[in-house]
């Protein structure tokens, strides 16, 4: 079936040099990510960059369509802005409400404090089944986690289902998007790790062709798995329900196919009251692809006759974040992507340049909060230009969070040593007037021609990519001190 | 109407012909300027960069210079969001709350405050595309962005339409950051030219052959961006064609 886009006894033409993905960010232990040589890489590969940025633009454009076609749009932000505000304010009460109904229903439910508990209950429920291979819908939780890696550890063979997911998976990769996982990658990039991994035609990049190879050949390790594994992007409190949003209807396989399922779920994902569901799903797929509605929405309130359901809630530091007053709101966040898409500092640089969990603008605010120092640098990936508070369905002030995180970093001593001296040394001179007329009258020529802020650095940035703007004769200060200091004054007498 | 005139740093030092059009523009309108002799900067390159202790005798400096005024006006939109968002460095007194209420961005000034009906000495025979720069835009609000679902408007454009043979280009994304983004041009220069690079050419492409905007630190990088890249094209703040520069 498959081999028919595939020509027979006819030589295939040579490929085309092709330009190879440019990967992620380096890492370095605990050392901060240097977001910028990995976006620079990426930029250097010219045809991956231009490819991602009209990706994503695509989408962002798609969103503004579907989202200006509702009068009620910039309502139904506030509104949902609202309900996670309130939800996030009494979220005890409102787990104890769900952990409460998913109980009546048969829905083991069960607490991690944190990743590593959350691998451990995950591989006792599998070991108590004698399960030995899993198969997943993505969820960005159980990457936050690192459960596939954990469950490769202790011999269970995790296959994801979500395709963009698989792909990663199979390239060794983390996710680049939270919604579409693999945007990096150019289809040439995913014939290659198909025809590492998978055996296709290494010449075949046809969309099709891989899609259906991948199909084929994921088929039976889902219809054998011995349990199925989803995330969740809503739970009830109300109900004890809790819903998935997929467009390929792989969280309907992992979740009915094999006998048990088990979801894992954020603490912040609840929601007080069914009613609420229709606010977010209609602002979820809007605000992540520019659909009216994800092609599955999913809901899932008790386990199938004979099988099991297991639900657990996850806290990762949630709880702490909720106590940080300038950065608890990033807790609204509901995962669709629209920060990301609307980012040109993202689009531009590529999700794994952020080298964590989460990347572009809520990534910046999400990630600081699992490790300060490692992620010191994500706040300055940014030109807080705004876009991606204003895009964002729950109205997060992403942009703000940004600019108060680079505040958090300068204060912890989180930011390079040069920068802090820079920003010293400027502050001493711009607060000075005398010494900082005297500083920018300097004949040297780089201090005249860029304010000191700008070259007081011996790489000198500017000039490597932009020309320098040329000094005028004088400046303003001084012009006006020789055409109208002395009018005014003879003005006032 | 006594005006106080901030010229930023970087325009003091690299566009002083922006701060004189500022100033005539204002007075043409009957305003009062004055333009404090030991003014110096917002303080906006140490906040950006987090650094907002070292901030704190630049927004004092900025605050002393600009308490006297019945308004602060300065022809760059960053500049005003700085002092009107985040000068928060120093203790809020009374003064500090009065000068940062009362500084405003040349263009809001003149359409809101002075309400502007025509610039009769204004021509520019020229097809311009409008920059804004972020913080004009999404942070004072001089016109609406392109993803939020509100009825568009743009101050810059009502002004800028006053002006006889004025003709305007739209490029493709329109109101997409052009990557200077303050220290990020210093600390991020791969992506920041790259932005650059991509809003000079979204311009030429709409057939642009000035770039007009409200902030001349976007400018500055936009034109070292285009030189480099050898695109023909001009920049222009708005000050200048308001006030009647004819190129």
């Amino acid at each position: 079936m498959t081999s028919s886009s595939m020509p027979k006894g006819v030589a295939q033409p040579l490929p085309k040099p092709r330009e190879p993905q440019p990967r992620g960010a380096v890492i370095r232990g605990n050392k901060p990510v240097n977001q910028s040589e990995a976006a620079d890489r990426f930029i250097a590969a010219a045809e991956h960059q231009k490819m991602h940025d009209e990706r994503l633009w695509t989408l962002r454009q798609n969103r503004d369509r579907i989202a200006h076609s509702l009068d009620e749009w910039e309502e139904m932000r506030e509104l949902a802005s609202r309900i996670k505000q309130h939800t996030l304010s009494h979220l005890d009460q409102y787990l104890e409400e769900f952990e409460a109904n998913a109980r009546a229903h048969g829905i083991h439910v069960h607490w991690a404090a944190d990743g590593a508990e959350h691998n451990r209950i995950v591989h006792g429920i599998l070991a108590d089944h004698g399960a030995k291979t899993l198969i997943k819908s993505k969820s960005m939780l159980t990457e936050e986690c690192g459960l596939r890696h954990y469950l490769n550890g202790v011999g269970i063979e995790v296959v994801e289902t979500d395709l963009g997911e698989r792909i990663q998976q199979l390239d060794n990769e983390d996710p680049s998007h939270v919604v579409v996982p693999a945007v990096h990658k150019m289809r040439a990039d995913v014939a290659q790790v198909f025809s590492k991994t998978i055996g296709t035609d290494p010449h075949n990049d046809d969309i099709h062709y891989l899609a259906e190879q991948q199909r084929e050949k994921t088929r039976p390790l889902i219809l054998n798995a011995d349990a199925g594994m989803t995330g969740c992007n809503f739970a009830v409190a109300e109900t004890g329900s809790f819903v998935v949003c997929t467009n390929e209807g792989n969280a309907d396989l992992s979740s009915n196919v094999p006998p048990l399922h088990i979801a894992s779920i954020g603490i912040e994902k609840l929601i007080p009251k069914i009613e609420h569901l229709g606010v977010f799903v209609r602002l979820l797929s809007r605000s992540a692809l520019g659909s009216p509605i994800t092609q599955y929405t999913s809901h899932f309130r008790a386990p199938r006759t004979g099988g099991e359901m297991h639900i657990v809630l996850v806290d990762n530091g949630r709880t702490e974040r909720l106590g940080m007053e300038e950065f608890w709101t990033s807790l609204k966040c509901i995962r669709c992507g629209a920060c990301m898409n609307t980012c040109p500092v993202y689009r531009r640089s590529g999700g794994l340049s952020y080298g964590a969990t989460y990347s572009g603008p809520i990534g910046i605010i999400l990630d600081p909060t699992f490790n300060r120092r490692k992620y010191s640098a994500l706040p300055f990936a940014s030109t807080m230009n705004g876009s991606c508070t204003n895009v964002c369905p729950v109205k997060i002030n992403i942009h703000e969070q940004i600019f108060a995180w680079r505040k958090v970093m300068a204060e912890n001593h989180e930011i390079p040593l040069m920068k802090q001296a820079m920003m010293k040394a400027a502050g001493e001179v711009l607060s000075s007037p005398a010494v900082y007329r005297a500083a920018i009258a300097v004949a040297d020529s780089a201090l005249r021609t860029l304010p000191r802020f700008l070259v007081y650095n011996r790489l000198n940035t500017w000039t490597k990519q932009r020309e320098m703007p040329e000094a005028p004769r004088e400046t303003f200060h001084t012009w006006w001190k020789q055409n109208r200091m002395n009018s005014k004054k003879a003005d006032r007498q | 109407m006594r005006v106080g005139l901030f010229v930023p740093c970087y325009m003091d030092a690299f566009e002083p012909e922006v701060g004189v059009a500022t100033l005539e523009l204002l007075e043409r309108f009957g305003c009062q300027v004055d333009y404090p002799f030991d003014q110096t900067c917002c303080g906006q390159p140490m906040t950006n960069t987090g650094c907002h202790k070292e901030a704190a005798a630049t927004e004092a400096l900025f605050v002393k210079n600009f308490a006297d005024y019945d308004y602060v006006v300065a022809p760059s939109g960053s500049c005003v969001h700085q002092v009107r968002e985040h000068l928060t460095a120093v203790e809020q007194t009374e003064a500090v709350r009065r000068v940062r209420e009362r500084t405003f961005e040349l263009t809001e000034f003149l359409h809101d405050i002075l309400q502007v009906e025509a610039f009769p000495w204004a021509e520019f025979p020229h097809k311009v595309g409008i920059h804004y720069n972020c913080n004009s835009l999404r942070g004072i609000g001089l016109a609406q962005a392109s993803e939020v679902n509100k009825p568009f408007y743009s101050k810059p454009l009502d002004l800028l339409k006053k002006v006889k043979g004025i003709e305007f280009v739209q490029p493709a994304r329109w109101d997409e950051c052009c990557g200077f983004g303050g220290t990020f041009c210093v600390f991020e220069p791969g992506v920041s030219a790259k932005m650059g690079y991509d809003k000079v050419r979204d311009h030429a492409q709409a057939g642009a052959e000035y770039i007009v905007s409200a902030d001349s630190s976007c400018l500055m990088h936009q034109k070292g961006c285009a030189e480099r890249i050898g695109l023909p094209l001009r920049f222009i703040h708005i000050a200048q064609i308001l006030n009647g520069a004819t190129a």
